[in-house]
């Protein structure tokens, strides 16, 4: 609710700000406010998450993040330059399968956006691709198609695509969603390896709170219809911790954020 | 009234076990190779093959029985004729100058295509051009506009390749715009993403992605332009001293060389069936097939 509240101890400067950003987009009958006023701000390494129930407009920051959708109101720096268009230095994970190009391989897939930025030449883009794609242990299937993998498998790829272009932040709009549950543990597993290993930046949508918890440094738990701040909060668990007596009440702390919402609705906002 | 007695249906409990699993090896048939017959019949030529023996033996059965090789010569009187052309080379010439043309009007004509659906999905104003122009032509056979094709170009391959454009252009825009347009808005996005934009974004992710319509729009355009040609080419004949397959088939219907006339429609289907077989085919199995994108 305040930016002020949330400066970095160390004074290190925001990889990305999110200041008082106001969404909307257009359906064929209504023009839909999507966010109101919402601001946060990401450090370098975090692992930053937007929470919250559908018609919280968190894929729609998400997008607004990208590029796809410029805000009515309010700013979107990153690294203090303002975002206006889509861009690679911003890699979306996609929460759908089919955002691999099927007509591609996937080495070609991974390598793909390295050639089309113009960022590396074919030879040392394979190569890039080909290291990513080892991290996320899909080398015996570098050249297989897309539909001859299962959906963790694709969303793997996906992974290894946005990461092999060493994006500063990587956005994921609850890229684990459409798995079942235990692919999708795995996948949190490998993502948080990952990030131990190499400590990217990741902007990630969810709409489950254990995902969250569990996924995240630094929640951001955002209020429905349209999508306001509610709180920022901080975790410090992981699968290890999952079930222990600080995580669940975390976990119940936000679930009462949620879902008391006509106690809240009373409250007078500022 | 008796009360209805109910008892809640309580399942039994049983004993939890866990057990070894059974060794591959011991359970008998896991992998088994296909019969021939099975891997005979799953060759899609084979089956193509033994659809047309079929139909060529139910021709030749029907018309010994009705015995009027005037207006229906025997399946082997028409392969008689077929290769007695076919060898001395008159059938060759003939096709060779009707597949120049139809080739030089194919390729016009998704040329064009190509410029006008790339501007119809770019643009909203593009859009509204392609869709408009589409819904009006379209409809308007390509034949009937030979006589002003004949008007503004004169006698000869201009005309011919003209109404040939009008056949290809509209099937092959109305079949690419609509795939287009069917490219899933997660692509789009990805696309977006990698800083793809105009006509690298439309060459490099739209045709790609909607190549299975465009493939089909380029097969529809194909037969029309055939169509197109044989028909144009039995109305206004010969064009620069030697006429090709659809002057073939007037010139001997004039002469009543029945069983030369079927040979020459013989002919129009021969190679259609190899340009599907072989050409189309080919593409289809590296492209879309290979994508997983059709079966």
């Amino acid at each position: 609710m305040d930016a002020g509240a949330d400066r970095s101890t160390s004074g290190e400067a925001p990889l990305l700000e999110v200041e008082d950003v106001t969404l909307q987009y257009k359906t064929k009958q209504h023009l839909v406010t999507a966010t109101y006023r919402v601001g946060f701000r990401v450090y370098r390494g975090d692992r930053f998450v937007l929470l919250g129930p559908s018609g919280c407009g968190k894929s729609t920051l998400l997008k607004g993040v990208a590029g796809f959708l410029r805000p009515v109101e309010g700013r979107i720096r990153l690294n203090g330059n303002l975002v206006q268009r889509p861009g690679p230095d911003r890699m979306m994970v996609f929460q759908e399968f089919d955002q691999l190009l099927p007509w591609k391989t996937v080495t070609q897939n991974v390598a793909f956006p390295l050639l089309a930025s113009k960022r590396c030449q074919s030879k040392e883009a394979e190569e890039r691709a080909l290291s990513y794609i080892a991290r996320v242990k899909l080398l015996e299937f570098r050249d297989v198609y897309p539909h001859m993998l299962s959906g963790g498998m694709k969303q793997r790829v996906a992974i290894a695509r946005a990461m092999a272009m060493e994006p500063d932040i990587l956005l994921m709009d609850e890229p684990f969603a459409a798995l079942d549950a235990l692919t999708r543990r795995k996948m949190q597993e490998e993502l948080l390896q990952l990030w131990s290993d190499i400590r990217f930046t990741v902007l990630f949508v969810t709409h489950s709170i254990e995902e969250a918890i569990i996924v995240g440094n630094r929640i951001l738990v955002l209020s429905p219809h349209p999508g306001q701040v509610k709180a920022e909060l901080n975790s410090e668990h992981g699968h290890a911790t999952a079930g222990d007596r600080e995580f669940l009440a975390l976990q119940q702390r936000i679930h009462r954020m949620l879902f008391a919402e006509a106690v809240e609705d009373t409250r007078v906002r500022v | 009234m008796k009360t209805i007695e109910r008892t809640l249906p309580v399942p039994p409990t049983r004993p939890e076990f866990e057990r070894a699993i059974a060794d591959a090896r011991n359970v008998g048939e896991i992998v088994r190779p296909l019969s021939i017959w099975e891997r005979v019949t799953n060759i899609t030529a084979v089956r193509r093959l033994s659809l047309l023996v079929l139909l060529a033996v139910i021709w030749q059965v029907y018309s010994s029985w009705l015995d009027n090789p005037l207006l229906f010569p025997t399946f082997s009187e028409v392969v008689r004729s077929f290769w007695h052309d076919l060898v001395n080379g008159e059938l060759i010439a003939r096709t060779g100058v009707s597949l120049k043309v139809l080739l030089l009007g194919y390729a016009a004509g998704i040329a064009i295509a190509a410029v006008l659906t790339t501007f119809a999905v770019s643009t909203r104003i593009g859009t509204d051009l392609l869709s408009t122009l589409t819904s009006m032509f379209n409809p308007l056979p390509a034949i009937a506009l030979l006589p002003l094709a004949l008007l503004w170009f004169g006698l000869g391959n201009p005309s011919l390749i003209f109404v040939l454009i009008h056949s290809v252009l509209w099937p092959v825009s109305l079949n690419t715009h609509s795939g287009f347009l069917g490219v899933s808005e997660t692509l789009r996005m990805a696309g977006h993403n990698y800083g793809l934009a105009g006509i690298r974004f439309v060459l490099r992710i739209l045709v790609p992605a909607a190549f299975p319509s465009i493939l089909t729009g380029l097969k529809v355009g194909w037969a029309f332009a055939w169509r197109t040609l044989i028909a144009a080419e039995l109305v206004f004949g010969v064009s620069s001293g030697s006429g090709g397959l659809g002057w073939y088939i007037f010139e001997n219907r004039n002469e009543l060389e029945i069983a030369n006339v079927f040979a020459g429609l013989f002919t129009v289907m021969v190679i259609g069936l190899v340009v599907e077989s072989v050409v189309f085919r080919t593409i289809e199995a590296h492209t879309v097939r290979k994508w997983g994108m059709q079966r």
